[in-house]
């Protein structure tokens, strides 16, 4: 999937226009013009337009110290920072022995500091490099025992990156110590090209780290898988389950049975963090569903499985199917397949799924899903592990809602509670994830970190609001996020308003504006000033203010709150 | 392999590398008659010329050609 570099190059001739438009930093203490080139050319084919700033070689601090330096002046989305292993070697080199114990110590408070005076100057996400190892084998093994030790000190400035990155929430790391393992050192670094340019990133690594890095910007906008579309047979179990039995199929601890058992709990990791599982088979549906049942050495169970389909039409067609029961979009969905047959044909169908080409070998899913990174995010929350139950519940309503005839009994019959709040430490996570999630949903798409969500319960112009929605089949959690700003003494803008497609039709925008107006009220608004920007995915939040009773007036959408009344809703409030 | 053969292969490489279709170089061309030659795309070139021959260059060397015609004896001295 990574391209050469000479080949990624050529993205650099195309044309920008229309893609996304982000502004990047980036920071080096080593010759970094062709990282430049390659994180610009991967941005095109991951559908962005990065307009990089590249920093004087050399210059990390002084342009991070200097409140008027290009830096800030430039304002970036997102500042890059690339400190080398070498640099920290030579560094290292240079220190008198008695000191050696104390470079990560110092290396970690620059770095913290670097933090600080960023996230006190810019809102922008931090995308810190982590160090490669590099063993200069002057203790051998025992450069493991010894504190003073390079390797020591490395590793332990690796770890403590990464506590760091726990404890500020715009900092994420990109690993590309990992990087190195998977490709091999001898990939990722050129000696001669190092000693004559001073790069420290050999070529042919180039792409690779620009693709963990557009991995990492992507995430930071919305774009992330968040479905695993599988099949069964030779996929989740060996065998074919309609012709060789429940007792005949692969799976457990002998021979190749181990390879989808291990795929089987690699699957359900990625579940219990938030990706929704579903089932895409040709197969009967009973007979599919047995072994998720019946088999002793099943991984996962039906309960995982948030969506399952077993038929024997067109699989394009179910995947349609699973894409409309889910409400997400094709490019948020991986369908996993051995067969090459099928992969090509849903692949032509619908271009935007990602469809990685399995090894023929069972034995190498794993390994070679790995190497792809197909599961980024810059936020987890407790939500998460929720999901798969709260698509089986909507699955469940569903099944309800077909036994009404008017929508407004049944919606009466859910006894909705919606718990309101201000964004506060326990929910931004949460409302940073939504902003950044939300894609169909969302009225202007302004995505925030977590820092940002922070920041703004410390305004005084702006107002937050979470809400919550549960009913009688179960929690949705967290599921809109309204920011509200003063615009003048007597208007109020609505900066973001985004919501889960999970409740769509439920009269929770009535809920929302109910509770947005008597804000504006409380706080003695006049009118209410809504904005709608259009983006690739939001077509369908395009008549919202109209369908809500807003005025158009001059590309804005306004409410006038003295002839408002409360729209009616079934939802109570929780608080 | 030719010398000539060596040129012929390596203006590909020159063409692709240097983004420059109507590149044709000679054993005397030097940095300085192609735009596009600059210290930067040098390293490409001498990298995607590594990877193409399946050689690699001592560090000393990279800087060390006055044209086309001694890159081609250090590809040849390798090659051989």
């Amino acid at each position: 999937m990574t391209k050469d570099f000479s080949v990624l190059k050529k993205n650099l001739k195309k044309d920008f226009s229309g893609l996304k438009e982000v502004k990047v930093a980036l920071l080096g203490d080593t010759a970094t013009q062709f990282l430049v080139q390659g994180i610009r050319a991967t941005g095109f084919d991951y559908g962005f337009d990065l307009q990089i700033y590249e920093a004087d070689f050399n210059q990390i601090e002084q342009e991070v110290f200097d409140p008027s330096s290009n830096l800030y002046a430039y304002q970036p989305d997102v500042v890059i920072i690339f400190k080398s292993s070498h640099k920290l070697l030579s560094q290292y080199n240079k220190l008198s022995a008695n000191k050696y114990n104390n470079l990560a110590g110092n290396e970690l408070m620059t770095i913290e500091s670097l933090i600080t005076q960023i996230t006190k100057r810019i809102n922008s996400n931090i995308i810190f490099f982590n160090y490669p190892e590099i063993n200069d084998s002057v203790f051998g093994n025992y450069a493991n025992k010894s504190a003073t030790s390079f390797l020591y000190q490395l590793r332990k400035l690796n770890y403590e990156l990464m506590n760091l990155a726990i404890k500020y929430p715009n900092f994420h790391l990109l690993d590309i110590s990992a990087l190195q393992s998977q490709l091999s050192k001898s990939v990722l670094f050129h000696p001669s090209v190092y000693i004559n340019s001073d790069m420290v990133l050999s070529i042919a690594g180039l792409p690779y780290v620009a693709a963990r890095t557009l991995d990492l910007i992507g995430a930071m906008y919305g774009k992330f898988i968040k479905c695993v579309v599988l099949d069964l047979d030779n996929t989740l179990w060996g065998g074919i389950i309609g012709d060789d039995g429940l007792e005949n199929i692969q799976l457990g601890s002998l021979g190749i049975g181990k390879a989808f058992t291990e795929f089987q709990y690699w699957l359900k990791k990625l579940k219990n963090r938030g990706i929704i599982l579903t089932v895409c088979s040709k197969n009967t549906e009973h007979v599919a569903k047995e072994p998720f049942e019946r088999h002793p050495d099943m991984v996962l169970h039906l309960d995982d499985i948030a969506v399952f389909v077993a038929n024997w039409d067109n699989k394009a067609d179910n995947i349609h199917l699973i894409q409309k029961t889910l409400n997400i979009g094709f490019d948020s969905m991986v369908f996993l397949d051995d067969n090459p047959f099928e992969r090509n044909l849903v692949k032509e169908s619908i271009p935007q799924l990602c469809v990685p080409e399995l090894p023929e070998d069972p034995a190498e899913y794993l390994e070679y899903l790995y190497t792809l990174n197909l599961f980024e995010t810059v936020s987890v929350s407790a939500e998460d592990a929720e999901r798969t139950k709260q698509y089986q519940i909507e699955a469940q309503r569903t099944a309800i809602q077909q036994s009404f005839v008017n929508e407004d009994d049944y919606l009466k019959s859910l006894n909705m509670l919606s718990l309101v709040e201000p964004f506060n430490k326990f929910n931004t996570p949460r409302v940073a994830q939504l902003t950044q999630r939300s894609n169909q949903f969302n009225l202007r798409t302004i995505r925030y970190n977590e820092a940002e969500v922070e920041a703004l319960t410390q305004s005084h112009t702006a107002f937050t609001f979470s809400f919550t929605l549960e009913d009688k089949f179960g929690d949705n959690g967290l599921i809109c996020v309204i920011i509200l700003k003063k615009e003048d003494e007597d208007t109020l803008f609505i900066d973001t308003w985004c919501m889960s497609c999970r409740v769509l039709k439920r009269k929770m925008e009535h809920f929302t504006l109910n509770t947005i107006v008597d804000c504006a009220r409380l706080k003695g608004f006049a009118y209410i000033k809504g904005e709608y920007l259009p983006t690739a995915k939001n077509a369908m939040v395009k008549d919202h203010y109209a369908n809500l009773g807003f005025e158009q007036c001059n590309g804005h959408w306004l409410l006038n709150i003295s002839q408002y009344q409360n729209k009616d809703c079934f939802i109570k409030n929780k608080n | 392999m030719e010398k000539s053969e060596v040129l012929e292969k390596l203006n590909v490489i020159f063409k692709d590398t240097l983004e420059n279709d109507d590149l044709c170089i000679n054993y005397a061309t030097t940095a300085k008659d192609v735009d596009e030659w600059d210290s930067l795309n040098h390293i490409q070139l001498v990298v995607d010329i590594e990877k193409s021959f399946n050689i690699r260059f001592k560090s000393t060397e990279i800087h060390s050609w006055n044209n086309v015609g001694e890159m081609i004896d250090s590809i040849m001295a390798k090659t051989q």
